[in-house]
């Protein structure tokens, strides 16, 4: 058995007024998660009384900002420390900033490499 | 003063009753029917189809069909026994798995059993009063 | 102004299952800060995903942690099905809410030793695995392995049990309740127990659900949320309600972790008891998935989320793990301001920190 679930496309500059009306409705922040594909795909997951609901965004690869949800929700601070250093996006206003070094790791963003170019042989 | 006390039926108890470790490697241990120890292979039996090989999930087995050797790397096997299900000798398969876990290696390296080369048995020869 | 220290906590310490490092900021043993970090067992298994086939994925998932192993296992096989829409068969489905609950008591009781040995108790700690060791055997029995179990597979579970062996395992399961009713009671009628842990750690309601807490950290806090009351994957047939405390401190917590092994039983007779006789154990898996789904799951500690999206190929395009404790770093950072330096351990022990699967 499977629960139904929403996800919504939302827009950058609607995600703080979106995330505080959705603190005024009593939600829970679940989790945030970041896909990599031809764009860096951002999921903000909510949940009330067992109904899940998914705001999504999306980002360039490289050098964009997001602005930080830490001022409504202070837990989003793992999420978007771990969006930084495993990712390389720049989070904008976290109240609880480690500057890159959350994830005690050698590189910087591993999960956002360029792919690899191919060795032509002379 | 009973409150701090509750412990001591079983602490009493368990002072009668005789000791619950088992003196493992000197006793032996306990196995049940599914218990997964390591992988063994017959080399009588292999046909060095390389089937295992291919399947295994880390890539623990090398199998060489010009050389004619078996190799297994103890320390990547995850005994996850798809090599045992993947192997296609009938009636009994070459592979098999030992309760008993592997023995302590005291140097990294593999494990490599020889595997004699079998020839496909020859066609028959087709008569000359046959052919076309 | 009182003088502010640094003090580390971890990455070694005799308390933690799995290294994890606070900086303490402390004025005269009281604590007014901690500062996490992490990093240690960072492997990066996420990325895997991109290289192994996806029934492979079963097995790097279920090595993310080794006390809640098959949860995860559990966890990424349900998110693969949606999106292949496959039907499991429904012994399948009741032989995993069997192994799922095992796995409950299994870590429950590891958590009751260890945190009886945090307090120095330590012959409480060495009954609790005493107790834990005729779970294990039951593991070994039916499945092959004590730890890492490798039962679950895409499509159904990979092995059977006969009907002679559920009849031993329910004897068995009253041979381990009986033994486990003397340990439960020291838990909850020791006096010396209940004067370490009261008032140790407080977590008010709002402040939970303003944090993101999950599991028995959030139900101790008097939060109803437990997530197998969406009846996933065999648990349409279980009947049973959340456990909710509401003092919010490590005693509420204990408290509802004792309580979830007796429900914990309570559900494996159930699950036996309903299991259909006969019928198939798989079902066949053909083609590759195709689209993408959220699957939540209760492990032992809260609750789990698996992110899958397929892509139309045998590699997934991406496997994301959020584990419930790393939701519960931002509520222990708040437990931990304003306690005593000899709390600590006690209050980090208390959201049952299972690192390896924060960092996967």
């Amino acid at each position: 058995m499977f629960e139904t679930q929403e996800i919504i496309n939302i827009k950058k500059e609607e995600l703080l007024p979106k995330v505080s009306s959705l603190l005024k409705d009593g939600q829970r922040l679940v989790q945030i998660c970041c896909t990599k594909g031809s764009k860096l795909v951002v999921d903000y997951s909510f949940d009330k009384n067992y109904k899940f609901t998914n705001f999504r965004l999306e980002l360039d690869l490289q050098g964009d900002t997001l602005p930080s949800i830490t001022e409504v929700y202070f837990a989003a601070f793992t999420y978007e420390n771990e969006l930084h250093d495993l990712f390389g996006i720049n989070v904008v206003g976290n109240k609880l900033d480690f500057g890159g070094k959350f994830y005690r790791i050698k590189e910087t963003a591993p999960f956002n490499k360029p792919p690899c170019q191919e060795v032509k042989n002379a | 003063m009973s409150d701090i006390l509750k412990m001591c039926k079983t602490v009493v108890s368990s002072l009668r009753k005789k000791t619950f470790c088992q003196m493992y490697p000197f006793q032996p241990a306990k196995f049940h029917t599914h218990t997964r120890g390591h992988i063994k292979l017959d080399a009588a039996k292999c046909i060095l189809c390389t089937l295992c090989a291919k399947r295994c999930p880390t890539g623990a087995l090398e199998v060489d069909r010009v050389k004619g050797y078996w190799q297994i790397n103890r320390y990547k096997c995850i005994m996850c026994i798809e090599c045992v299900h993947a192997c296609p000798v009938k009636p009994v398969k070459a592979l098999t798995t030992e309760q008993q876990y592997a023995p302590p290696m005291a140097k990294m390296e593999n494990e490599r059993f020889d595997v004699e080369i079998k020839k496909p048995a020859a066609a028959p020869k087709v008569a000359a009063a046959d052919a076309p | 102004m009182p003088k502010r220290t640094v003090i580390p906590f971890g990455p070694h310490h005799p308390v933690l299952p799995e290294p994890i490092h606070l900086d303490l900021v402390l004025e005269d043993e009281k604590v007014v800060e901690a500062i996490p970090n992490i990093g240690f067992i960072h492997r990066g298994l996420e990325l895997l995903c991109e290289k192994k086939p996806f029934q492979d994925m079963v097995l790097v998932a279920e090595r993310i942690c080794g006390i809640c192993s098959l949860v995860h296992g559990i966890g990424f096989v349900n998110g693969v099905e949606k999106i292949m829409n496959l039907q499991v068969p429904e012994r399948a489905e009741l032989l995993r809410v069997f192994w799922s609950e095992m796995s409950r008591i299994h870590s429950h009781l590891l958590w009751l030793g260890l945190a009886a040995d945090a307090i120095g108790f330590e012959s409480l700690f060495m009954h609790s695995w005493r107790v834990r060791e005729l779970v294990l055997d039951i593991f070994e029995e039916t499945t092959g392995g004590r730890v890492i179990f490798d039962a679950i597979k895409v499509g159904g579970v990979k092995k059977n049990i006969s009907k002679e062996t559920l009849g031993r395992i329910l004897k068995q399961l009253d041979k381990i309740e009986e033994e486990y009713k003397q340990i439960a009671d020291v838990f909850v009628n020791d006096f010396t127990i209940a004067h370490r842990w009261s008032g140790v750690g407080v977590l008010t309601k709002e402040q939970a659900e303003l944090l993101g807490a999950v599991g028995p950290c959030a139900r101790a806090s008097g939060i109803n949320f437990d997530v197998r009351m969406i009846k996933y994957g065999g648990y349409d047939k279980i009947s049973m309600e959340p456990i909710v405390e509401t003092a919010g401190d490590c005693y509420a917590r204990a408290l509802v972790r004792v309580r979830e092994v007796y429900q914990s039983l309570d559900q494996v007779r159930q699950a036996i008891s309903k299991m259909p006789e006969g019928g198939e154990v798989e079902v066949k898996v053909t083609g590759f998935p195709t689209g993408e789904y959220f699957s939540r799951v209760e492990q032992p500690r809260g609750e789990v989320i698996y992110y899958v999206k397929g892509n139309g190929t045998k590699f997934l395009d991406r496997f994301r793990v959020r584990t419930p404790t790393f939701a519960n770093v931002g509520p222990l950072v708040q437990m931990l301001a304003g306690c005593d330096l000899a709390d600590v351990p006690a209050i980090v022990l208390a959201i049952d920190p299972c690192i390896s699967c924060t960092e996967r």
